[in-house]
């Protein structure tokens, strides 16, 4: 049988297509954003608890960190409890 | 059900169609409907790796039509009476009850989920960087006592991360803001780019920063692209970053 590679375990090599330079003066770094930007250009590595549903989850970050949207990547069903 | 559950915040929403189409990966207990050997068990497991047949539960979100999804793999961990405990890498759209419920069918006896647990959501793990909602509260009420940045890094990190998986594609600045306004990028505005893309592929384009720029299709290779010294490499398909982040450099 053919070996499957999980994408988490895909190794990929980087090429130069033509050498650049950015200038300084223009966007950050992603780890670097300062406040607000970190917030704007967030995410948050949830660890979900049992109980509510993804949705609900997500609602009360959402006013725990006074953000207009948030929204969360693939739903845990609540139902497999 | 628990575990990784990615929140994104503002701007950083946009990404979450990478992510939903993103692999994941879930320990879980299985419960057997009748005393089977482990050796058994262990045999059936190795015929559900690879493509599988899924149809969608009767409660899914989606049409109930037979569909192939990729078990990447599926370990057998522990036994204890009839409970198995497992771990499953899977393709996005993978539902595991159904999974559980089809490998009981393939043993004979039938089984059932008992528990679930997600411990990868693509890039995100349980063991990188997760925090509960606690941790939220606490955490950023610090911050708003400290003003203190590193309290914020601590539990946000940069909607970047939710790209780690997506074969990646550098643009020069001067590239940058075309795209922002919706531009395909051509090839002149290609720093760097990593190998095994193919046509078709879904790319990330990054500034020389690292700054998430846009989400896109690839219409040729990463050899094509390389070669090439004019024309559109890459469709774009999502902006992700707000126009006049870089300056305007074209007409």
């Amino acid at each position: 049988m053919q070996e499957i590679v999980a994408p988490w375990n895909i190794k990929r090599e980087l090429l130069v297509k033509s050498e650049g330079e950015t200038d300084p003066k223009y966007g950050y770094k992603p780890e670097e954003r300062p406040y607000p930007d970190i917030i704007r250009f967030g995410i948050i590595n949830l660890d979900k608890p049992p109980g509510p549903s993804s949705h609900e989850v997500t609602a009360w970050v959402k006013r725990i960190l006074g953000v207009k949207h948030a929204g969360h990547g693939g739903t845990l069903e609540p139902a497999y409890n | 059900m628990t575990g990784v559950l990615p929140i994104a915040l503002e701007e950083a929403t946009k990404v979450i169609q990478a992510l939903l189409k993103a692999g994941k990966e879930y320990v879980g207990v299985m419960r057997l409907h009748g005393d089977v050997p482990e050796k058994r068990v262990i045999e059936v497991f190795s015929e559900f790796q690879g493509k599988i047949y899924q149809t969608p539960p009767f409660r899914a979100s989606v049409k109930r039509a037979l569909r192939v999804r990729t078990v990447y793999y599926l370990e057998f961990l522990e036994i204890e009476g009839r409970d198995i405990l497992f771990k499953v890498g899977c393709e996005a759209g993978t539902y595991i009850r159904k999974l559980v419920h089809d490998i009981g069918r393939a043993i004979g006896c039938g089984a059932h989920m008992q528990e679930l647990r997600r411990i990868r959501a693509g890039p995100f793990t349980e063991d990188s960087g997760g925090v509960t909602l606690h941790d939220i509260i606490y955490l950023y009420n610090k911050w708003l006592e400290t003003k203190d940045i590193k309290v914020l890094r601590r539990f946000i990190m940069p909607m970047e991360k939710a790209l780690d998986f997506l074969p990646k594609v550098f643009v020069k600045d001067s590239a940058v803001d075309a795209i922002c306004h919706g531009a395909h990028l051509t090839a002149p505005g290609i720093a760097y780019i990593e190998s095994g893309i193919k046509s078709g592929d879904m790319v990330a384009i990054l500034t020389l920063k690292g700054e998430a720029v846009a989400l896109g299709t690839a219409t040729a290779s990463t050899e094509e692209i390389l070669k090439a010294t004019h024309g559109i490499m890459v469709k774009s398909e999502r902006v992700l970053m707000p126009r006049g982040t870089y300056p305007k450099m074209w007409k």
